[in-house]
């Protein structure tokens, strides 16, 4: 897994709730056998037009925010399909880091299994980010994973919540199946213990 | 023992390999699923690591989500890309000594249908899948749910998983059913009520009267949908229905050891004064069929409702939702649900395609014809489904009405294969996801159980099953 650590990052609002892996990265695209080319076609269905021209009302389009490597969305993003694919397809496209009022379950799974930060902020939070993403020109956040801090140059400041393990890891960038082979023996007894119970 | 345990608690904890301190919990795995989509990746970094499978046995696979309907595909998946993925799934198994169950296979079938179909599915098992609707299997008392494909070769590798522990939500639904009413409705509704991040960080155990009086069908369906509220799984006691549906399956147990099992699948059940972190209850009792109007399953509505205006929706994001969903779906504020008129009905999918929900729409369709504006079609969840249907004759109920028939598969649930709506078409679906683009680019689906499916098709409209002859 690649390593987090700390990163800085022009900010890209996407004023949508409940956007969902459907949208992420269409199923047309889900035949690769590959983790990679899926960043080409994230955001598919908004970002272009259906003659496959960039759709210039789509944010992701806007020149002011060409190169951004954090996105801030709405509430229950990446609800919906547990396709591994479309974080492969936002860290592909360069984002670094999502921010959030609130994720799906699997999809922040995914994100941290693949060193795709994922930050819950609360909804005044998300708010003023969005809207300083919208006004200030080449607006920068900086995230600190070891500190769990995320604050731009402008005063913000906040600290965010990150499971202890996921954080170690992505630290680290460390592999999670070497991690748990580590209790190859707890794992052989549960399969001795169950085998004889049933 | 006198403590008091939730069956997700039992099955938790009968489950955890390790528990190491500040870290997620080691959770042995009995059942892992796999399809020809979310694998390949898995599959191919094993072979980096230099890892293997460690229990082909307990892992078995088939292709549903990207091939076609057509006969065809036993000889040739035409989509070269496609046809890439099945072929890598095909290898992967061989190499891995992985049942695979192939197009040509009769076992084959949508991996949530074939899993219960054939009996892997059982009581007290932990049960994944790269595949968020695994939360299905959660119906015979299971703990399943959904996970990623790093997941998926995480259990490929060790046959556990890391997880922390979910919180617990009681959905009791009260009350009966009336007739033309169904599971669907049930779980719309809920979600409705809920939205779609409502059990977020939850499993879910549905129980009271409408749910034990639910076929297994109707409870998979129930089950299958928990994802759409946000919950990685959904579960529901085993008891008599559920035996006796699994009795004699191709993997259950035999003899004595089926008595023995079934003695302790009974064990299951939450105890009494078990206490869960949340709870809900829905009254069933005047339940309508339920409708999806918008571009998420929780934008719903009874059949007797009319399309809701964005200011009727207090949170600002609610009405944005809304405001999109209604150009997105074209559809005016005020009009009337049983006004929609239809291009395309879609039976099929792991939610509404098994053999009682054939034969319920069959039951609607028998005797009448396809509306002429509407094309319609059913994708049995699984080719067993398929041959059982076709041998009490639903299929000719289904092509003298003016159905396609097709072979099993995901089809037209995602539209991975040919089988999707063309921009601005109108689907009613028994599928479980309306979101944008997810049956075709600028698609518009309405989800709906198979009668109210069936109904539509008849009539190019909806209309309420209970009173509709
Ligand atoms: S039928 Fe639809 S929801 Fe079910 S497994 Fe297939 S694609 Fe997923």
């Amino acid at each position: 897994m690649e390593k987090f650590i700390k990163h800085t990052g022009l900010v890209v609002p996407l004023d949508r709730v409940n956007v969902d892996t459907d949208q992420i990265i269409p199923k047309q695209f889900l035949k690769r056998i590959e983790r990679t080319g899926f960043g080409i076609f994230a955001f598919y269905d908004w970002r272009y037009l259906e003659d496959g021209v960039p759709n210039p009302d789509f944010i992701l389009n806007n020149k002011k925010y060409v190169g951004s490597s954090i996105l801030i969305a709405g509430p229950n993003f990446g609800s919906g399909s547990s396709r591994e694919h479309a974080p492969w397809a936002l860290s592909e496209y360069g984002f670094k880091v999502i921010i959030s009022n609130s994720f799906a379950d699997i999809f922040r799974n995914n994100c941290m299994q693949n060193g795709l930060i994922t930050i819950e902020l609360s909804n005044d939070k998300i708010d003023l980010l969005m809207s300083n993403a919208i006004k200030i020109d080449n607006y920068k956040l900086t995230v600190d994973l070891e500190n769990q801090q995320i604050y731009d140059q402008f005063g913000f400041e906040s600290i965010f919540d990150f499971d202890e393990f996921r954080k170690e890891s992505i630290l680290k960038g460390l592999d999670d199946i070497g991690l748990t082979l580590k209790f190859e023996e707890d794992i052989k007894r549960y399969e001795i213990n169950d085998a004889k119970i049933s | 023992m006198d403590e008091n345990l939730t069956m997700f608690e039992k099955i938790w904890r009968k489950h955890i390999v390790s528990e190491p301190t500040n870290q997620p919990s080691i959770l042995y795995i009995d059942l892992h699923l796999v399809h020809e989509v979310t694998s390949p990746q898995a599959f191919e970094s094993l072979r980096l690591n230099k890892r293997e499978v460690r229990r082909p046995d307990l892992t078995i696979a088939t292709v549903d989500h990207n091939i076609t309907t057509d006969e065809t595909r036993t000889q040739i998946i035409k989509d070269k890309i496609a046809r890439k993925q099945v072929e890598t799934i095909r290898e992967n198994c061989k190499e891995n000594n992985i049942e695979l169950f192939d197009v040509w296979d009769n076992e084959q079938g949508i991996v949530h249908v074939i899993g219960p179909e054939q009996g892997y599915t059982q009581p007290g098992m932990t049960i994944v899948c790269g595949d968020s609707h695994t939360s299905t299997h959660g119906a015979f008392g299971a703990l399943a749910f959904g996970i990623g494909t790093s997941e998926v070769e995480h259990v490929l590798a060790t046959q556990t998983l890391r997880q922390r522990k979910p919180k617990t939500m009681k959905v009791d639904f009260k009350g009966t059913l009336s007739k033309g009413v169904t599971a669907k409705d049930m779980i719309l509704k809920l979600i409705g009520q809920i939205g779609t991040a409502g059990g977020t960080g939850y499993v879910i155990e549905y129980s009271g009267e409408a749910v034990q009086n639910l076929s297994m069908e109707g409870r998979m369906t129930i089950c299958n949908m928990s994802i759409e509220g946000g919950a990685r799984a959904g579960m529901i006691a085993p008891d008599k229905i559920t035996f006796d549906w699994m009795k004699g399956r191709n993997k259950v147990p035999k003899g004595n050891d089926w008595d023995k099992s079934v003695k302790e699948w009974k064990q299951l059940e939450t105890d009494n004064k078990a206490k869960f972190d949340s709870y809900i209850d829905l009254d069933c009792d005047n339940l309508e069929p339920y409708v999806s109007w918008g571009t998420n399953p929780s934008q719903v509505l009874p059949i007797s409702g009319v399309i809701p205006s964005p200011d009727d929706f207090k949170e600002i994001l609610d009405a944005q939702s809304c405001q999109n969903a209604l150009v997105y779906m074209g559809l005016n504020t005020g009009s009337k649900i049983t006004d929609i008129k239809l291009d395309r009905v879609f039976i099929g999918s792991c939610t509404n395609a098994r053999i009682t929900d054939l034969r319920s729409a069959a039951s609607i369709v028998e005797g009448k014809k396809v509306n002429n504006n509407v094309r319609a079609q059913v994708m049995p969840g699984s080719t067993l489904t398929k041959l059982q249907a076709e041998k009490e004759g639903i299929d000719k109920i289904f092509k003298s009405a003016g159905f396609e028939w097709r072979e099993s598969g995901c089809s037209m649930c995602l539209g991975m294969n040919p089988d999707i709506l063309s921009p601005r078409e109108r689907c009613a679906s028994t599928s479980n996801r309306n979101f944008e683009g997810r049956q075709g680019k600028d698609g518009r689906t309405h989800l709906v159980s198979p009668e109210m499916a069936a109904a539509a098709a008849i009539e190019g409209h909806f209309v309420d099953v209970r009173d509709w002859k």
